[in-house]
């Protein structure tokens, strides 16, 4: 009994390590400025948990093959622990796991505390059962008053973001269903959402962040790729989750122009 | 240290419904417990398998069910996670074999409230059957997760299910953490003032322990989770806008103005958070009675065991907010919430040192019970460990709402859970029911549930990894997302063959009940104070007699004593401690 599940114990942990090892299931290639850290500091983590991972589970098995009762077994060591060897496992543990925290943490900080760069495009995202819809404030700059009483999902576009056009800079502003970025340039992003909490997730370019409805979030990041990229609604909005879909296209600066143009132009 | 004084002495009922049905005995009540749990993990494990059954073959017409449509996999997530979490996880540990060993354990004759531990019996019952209701009401049952995040939760036009369906969700719940205020009032007065004499605080075995601080860990979040529901029914019902701002749904306009969605998720993850460690306690404290049981050696380091658990119940109320990185939450605060976080982990991690310290040069059994508290271990460091990925902000942006975290918290919380409810099942079934289960089938139902559960679980790590967003009905729309179809079909297929196997735990448990060998007062050889008394208890335990406490709970091996294991009962004083 003891060998049998040593055996599937062993057959267990190496079978789901080979798998991570071999990496055939992985995270997608990144194409944001951050990628490279958080694929450092993910693969930091995984080293090192997987180090603990393997040591614990075979060790288990280990442990109960060796120690299973048989008639020629010495005595059981009779033993109420040992003080010294769990002060020097916690202290191991604690330096391990809160070192491993604290590593990561400029990351987070700097998308999150340090502002935009100056020349960065700013772009919109609105989340509504079922649609991600993009605003690009246009030449002047700034975005024009929106109202969730204005809104006409029906009608798609500008009406259905809820746009003011009684504001002035409603002009401007060009509202798609697909995302165009400029490579290697940061992107000023400002997330909401009209009716239920979604989360815009572009696992590309290790980005995610919940649109809530009632607060504004700013963030920004810098695709570095030039490509496609897809967009999946992370937060559960509803009967439609799963088809909350959509597109990010990442394009050199020129064709960003040209294609901002090209909108800007329909408009009027 | 109190006595039990004849306050709470009642003499043993006659008829059948006072009994059987409205008993004031804890093992009864322990047992009505054990019944319901069993009962709402059936219809969660159905749940679970519909679900997995839609994800691959979404067309497929199933018997009664029919074809399930998208609306309805949400229907049967959010109820598989409720059901689950209330009616199984805080149910069986605690409820069920809490309520039947906790009492027996410490040397007294019953909770010290029998009146109140037969009432919360019965409302969770009442709880139960109004989460049932709502499959069965116009719109059925809420689409909104187990988590609830209004406003989806919170407005009837969100979606199909969100109209008397969520309402009778969030009653259920309310009702759920009614019921646990009161048992958890009880069994926090049972352990302080029932202990027998001898019975000091350092000689309670590790699973009175674990339900003790199970017990504080309730009283302290049920009642935060109870608040925040009436909130939410407020907000459906009374035009209150306590989690909902100015929403406009389908071009409809709503009536609310200047709540917060995030208000919500602090209230329900201060609650949510603590949770998970009600639902693992209890299973950490059975798998340290039985590894130094069934490994005849004393427990190693447990008074770092307990230490550990109280550790892991005073950070499990620090570190809610590790569930809302990516909720719109300050940045600032993800730092306090991820240090935290990895602080828990210390505990955690001395409490599988302990359990391998205490095989260590042991004489190991492989009866039932000890595979299913080595499966625990096993399946707590494979569950662990995929923790300090998700509590570190920067990677949680990958990972967050993937199936990683599908995989993390149901290796950790779902099935490790659920082996401390076998493990625990398996042990104290002889005492129960005055028979052995069948060594045999337990075997195969163990080997086949250990290989299944990871062959479901694991792979889910890997999908998440690659971007697989949770809570998707159908994976066909997201291009990247349908290249991992063929890994979601296999873990369907793990799927169907872990729960067939759960069968046999079931024909193994009812037939032994009738049909098993007769069990001896002391199967296991074990040392704890439940051991000492006849098979199956008599009404008041003991049989008029107080017991008098003379060890700790795990002495095994004890050199010059005349067995391998010294009862803690026993007057004799030995040389080696």
């Amino acid at each position: 009994m003891g060998l049998a599940l040593m055996v599937l114990i062993w057959l267990i942990t190496l079978v789901s390590t080979y798998f991570f090892v071999a990496r055939t299931w992985w995270l997608p290639a990144g194409a944001s400025a951050a990628a490279a850290w958080i694929d450092g500091q993910f693969t930091l983590t995984f080293i090192l948990m997987g180090i603990v991972f393997l040591a614990a589970q075979l060790g288990l098995g280990y442990i109960v093959w060796k120690y299973q009762q048989r008639p020629t077994s010495p005595p059981v060591l009779y033993s109420h622990g040992n003080t010294k060897l769990e002060i020097i496992w916690t202290f191991l543990t604690a330096v391990l796991f809160i070192g491993l925290n604290l590593m990561g943490a400029p990351v987070w900080a700097s998308q999150r505390w340090d502002p935009p760069a100056d020349d960065a495009v700013k772009v919109e995202v609105t989340g509504m059962q079922f649609a991600w819809y993009f605003r690009y404030p246009g030449p002047d700059g700034t975005y024009a008053k929106t109202n969730v009483k204005l809104m006409d999902p029906s009608a798609g576009g500008e009406a259905a973001v809820g746009l003011d056009t009684n504001d002035p800079s409603a002009k401007d502003d060009v509202v798609t269903g697909t995302m165009y970025l400029p490579v290697n340039r940061e992107v000023d992003l400002s997330l909401r959402s009209v009716d239920v909490i979604h989360s815009f997730f572009v696992p590309s370019l290790r980005f995610k962040q919940d649109a809530v409805p009632g607060l504004n979030i700013h963030m920004h990041f810098k695709p570095t790729e030039i490509g496609e990229y897809e967009i999946a609604c992370a937060e559960l909005c509803g009967l439609g989750h799963y088809k909350m879909h959509g597109m990010v296209h990442v394009v050199s600066q020129e064709d960003f122009d040209k294609w901002l143009a090209a909108r800007e132009a329909e408009k009027q | 240290m109190a006595t039990p004084v004849s306050v709470h002495a009642h003499a043993a009922p006659q008829g059948f419904i006072r009994k059987y049905i409205f008993s004031l005995d804890h093992k009864v009540i322990g047992i009505q417990y054990f019944f319901l749990a069993l009962t709402a993990v059936f219809v969660g494990m159905f749940l679970s398998l519909l679900m997995r059954i839609h994800m691959i073959w979404p067309t497929a017409v199933l018997p009664i069910v029919g074809e399930i449509k998208p609306e309805q996999y949400l229907s049967l997530l959010t109820m598989h996670g409720t059901i689950m979490v209330f009616f199984v996880l805080t149910t069986a540990p605690q409820g069920g074999f809490g309520n039947y060993v906790l009492p027996i354990q410490i040397g007294a004759p019953d909770m010290a409230f029998p009146v109140l531990n037969m009432l919360s019996f019965w409302t969770t019952f009442v709880g139960f059957i109004v989460i049932i209701a709502a499959f069965f009401v116009t719109g059925g049952a809420p689409l909104h997760g187990w988590t609830g995040y209004p406003p989806l939760s919170a407005v009837q036009s969100a979606g199909p299910g969100e109209g008397l369906g969520a309402d009778l969700w969030i009653t259920s719940i309310a009702i759920f953490c009614i019921a646990s205020l009161m048992g958890a009032l009880n069994f926090i007065t049972t352990t302080l003032d029932l202990r027998a004499k001898g019975m000091s605080l350092m000689r309670m075995p590790l699973t009175v322990w674990s339900w003790f601080i199970t017990a504080i860990l309730g009283l302290l979040a049920f009642g935060v989770l109870l608040s925040a529901g009436i909130l939410l029914l407020l907000d459906r019902n009374m035009g209150t806008s306590f989690y909902v701002p100015l929403i406009n749904v389908n071009g409809v306009m709503m009536g609310h103005k200047g709540g917060s969605p995030l208000l919500w998720q602090h209230l329900f993850w201060f609650f949510g958070h603590p949770e998970v460690y009600i639902a693992i306690l209890p299973g950490m404290g059975v798998t340290s009675q039985v590894l130094s049981t069934f490994s005849r050696k004393p427990i190693f380091g447990y008074k770092a065991m307990v230490y550990a658990m109280l550790a892991i119940g005073f950070f499990g109320f620090m570190v809610w907010g590790h569930h809302m990185f990516m909720s719109g939450m300050s940045p600032y605060s993800a730092f306090a919430f991820s240090i935290l976080t990895m602080c828990i982990g210390v505990p955690s991690a001395i409490k599988t040192f302990n359990w391998l310290g205490t095989m260590w040069k042991g004489h190991i059994r492989f009866d039932t019970p000890m595979l299913y508290a080595i499966g625990f271990v096993s399946l707590f460091v494979s569950g662990g460990l995929s923790g300090p990925f998700l509590a570190q902000p920067v990677l949680d942006i990958q990972l967050h709402d993937t199936y990683f975290v599908v995989g993390h918290f149901h290796l950790i919380m779902g099935v490790a859970a659920i082996f401390g409810i076998f493990a625990a099942t398996y042990y104290w079934f002889p005492k129960m029911f005055g028979r052995m289960m069948n060594e045999t089938w337990g075997r195969i139902h163990f080997f086949i549930t250990l290989a299944g559960t990871y062959a479901i679980f694991m792979p889910m790590h890997y999908l998440g990894m690659a971007g697989q967003t949770r809570r998707y009905s159908q994976f066909t729309e997201v291009a990247y997302q349908t290249k991992l179809i063929p890994l979601q079909t296999f873990m369907t297929y793990a799927a169907i063959i872990t729960i067939a196997a759960q069968f046999i735990f079931v024909i193994n448990l009812f037939w032994s009940m009738f049909k098993g060998p007769k069990a001896s007062d002391n199967p296991w050889e074990a040392t704890t104070l439940e051991w000492t008394t006849t098979t199956p208890p008599p009404h008041d335990n003991f049989g008029g007699v107080t017991p008098v406490v003379h060890h700790g709970p795990y002495e095994y091996g004890v050199p010059g004593a005349p067995r391998d294991y010294v009862m803690q009962n026993d007057p004799a004083t030995y040389a080696a401690h």
